[in-house]
């Protein structure tokens, strides 16, 4: 299992793999903004985003958009954890495809709980 | 000038109007003009000298100009070094957290081996040899764990201290709030002063910006944003998430 973690903030890139590890995820490539991840992506052999929204050149919103539109990635698993909370953000973001929206600032427990619930989707 | 004084060079003009005394009329109306532009300039003197009083009662005019020059420019830096402060200790923070995990990781490891042997030799199942082995090992676990648990003392003094930030920070910020504060009292006081009306002409421009992170009190009133996880949660699943 290969996590791609994208985040502009690299202190925030360090927690979250941080968490991933203890969660047993060991295998985490980082990105600081959606145009540096989408190259990662489409090179393959990433199973899982997770993106930060609010990004200086490509934003979360618009990665994950781009993701859905590519026949290679549309299946893709993507975890948003962003400090955006806007009632309408969080629609865009499930209207877009999101699989997981966890609200900054998050505790171990939440992305735990959000990852393993979206893989129980996936497997079930 | 009064009104005695403008009859008078009113009737002055009519008798000279009426007698054809052209260079009398001219004088007259230069006179007349005169007095009016003296007593215009007068009154754009006082209202001049009104605004600076105004303006220098509330120290807007030294202040204005602090403002912009020096306090704003400085609170963007005292906010960039905000942002350092915060980010240094941040990783600070993580470094000691990567460093410790595996010492208490390792040991953790250890004292489960241990354990279970110990629990063998209780219940007598443990052969001599065996247990010779294993107070070599406990005395060596002794060692271990000492070295590990000074490491990470060590580590969480270096965790405390890194939360140092937050009393400079903290400083920093009360600052740029009262700079903000000077700012928001000094912009209502000129409003009031040029009595214009302030009917909400900007805001299309920040539209695009995005909103970022809640303060509370300040970006919630409106009820459009969510508070917390189980917000997101119960948002989500009402729209069949």
């Amino acid at each position: 299992m290969k996590i791609l973690v994208v985040d502009d903030f690299s202190t925030m890139r360090r927690i979250v793999k941080n968490l991933l590890r203890d969660l047993g995820f060991t295998n985490t490539v980082e990105a600081d903004d959606g145009q540096t991840a989408l190259p990662i992506l489409e090179a393959g052999g990433i199973d899982f985003l997770v993106t930060d929204w609010n990004m200086p050149g490509m934003t979360g919103i618009d990665l994950l958009k781009a993701v859905r539109a590519n026949p290679k990635l549309v299946d893709m698993p993507v975890l948003m954890v962003t400090a955006e909370a806007k009632k309408e953000q969080i629609i865009m973001a499930a209207q877009a495809g999101v699989n997981g929206y966890v609200i900054k600032p998050f505790t171990a427990g939440t992305l735990k709980e959000k990852i393993e619930k979206i893989f129980e989707r996936i497997d079930g | 000038m009064t009104n005695d004084s403008r009859l008078e060079l009113a009737k002055k003009l009519v008798k000279a109007l009426e007698q054809g005394k052209e260079s009398d009329v001219n004088s007259l109306l230069d006179e007349i003009s005169s007095q009016r532009e003296s007593e215009m300039f007068h009154e754009v003197g006082r209202i001049t000298r009104q605004l600076h009083d105004t303006m220098g009662g509330m120290g807007l005019d030294a202040n204005i100009a602090s403002i912009t020059e020096t306090d704003i420019p400085n609170a963007k830096e005292r906010l960039q070094y905000v942002i350092t402060m915060t980010e240094q200790a941040a990783n600070d923070t993580l470094n000691v957290v990567e460093k410790l995990l595996p010492v208490s990781q390792d040991l953790n490891e250890y004292s489960e081996q241990l354990s279970e042997k110990w629990e063998r030799f209780l219940v007598r199942e443990m052969p001599f040899e065996e247990f010779k082995g294993m107070t070599a090992e406990i005395t060596n676990y002794f060692k271990e764990s000492r070295n590990a648990l000074q490491k990470v003392q060590g580590g969480l003094n270096d965790i405390l201290m890194a939360q140092g930030f937050q009393d400079i920070t903290g400083q920093i910020i009360k600052k740029v709030i009262g700079l903000v504060q000077d700012v928001e009292s000094s912009m209502v006081e000129l409003v009031r002063i040029s009595g214009a009306k302030s009917n909400g002409s900007k805001k299309t421009s920040e539209e695009k910006v995005l909103p970022g992170p809640v303060v509370p009190g300040v970006d919630d009133k409106a009820g459009d944003v969510v508070e917390n996880q189980d917000d997101v949660d119960d948002l989500l699943s009402s729209l069949g998430f």
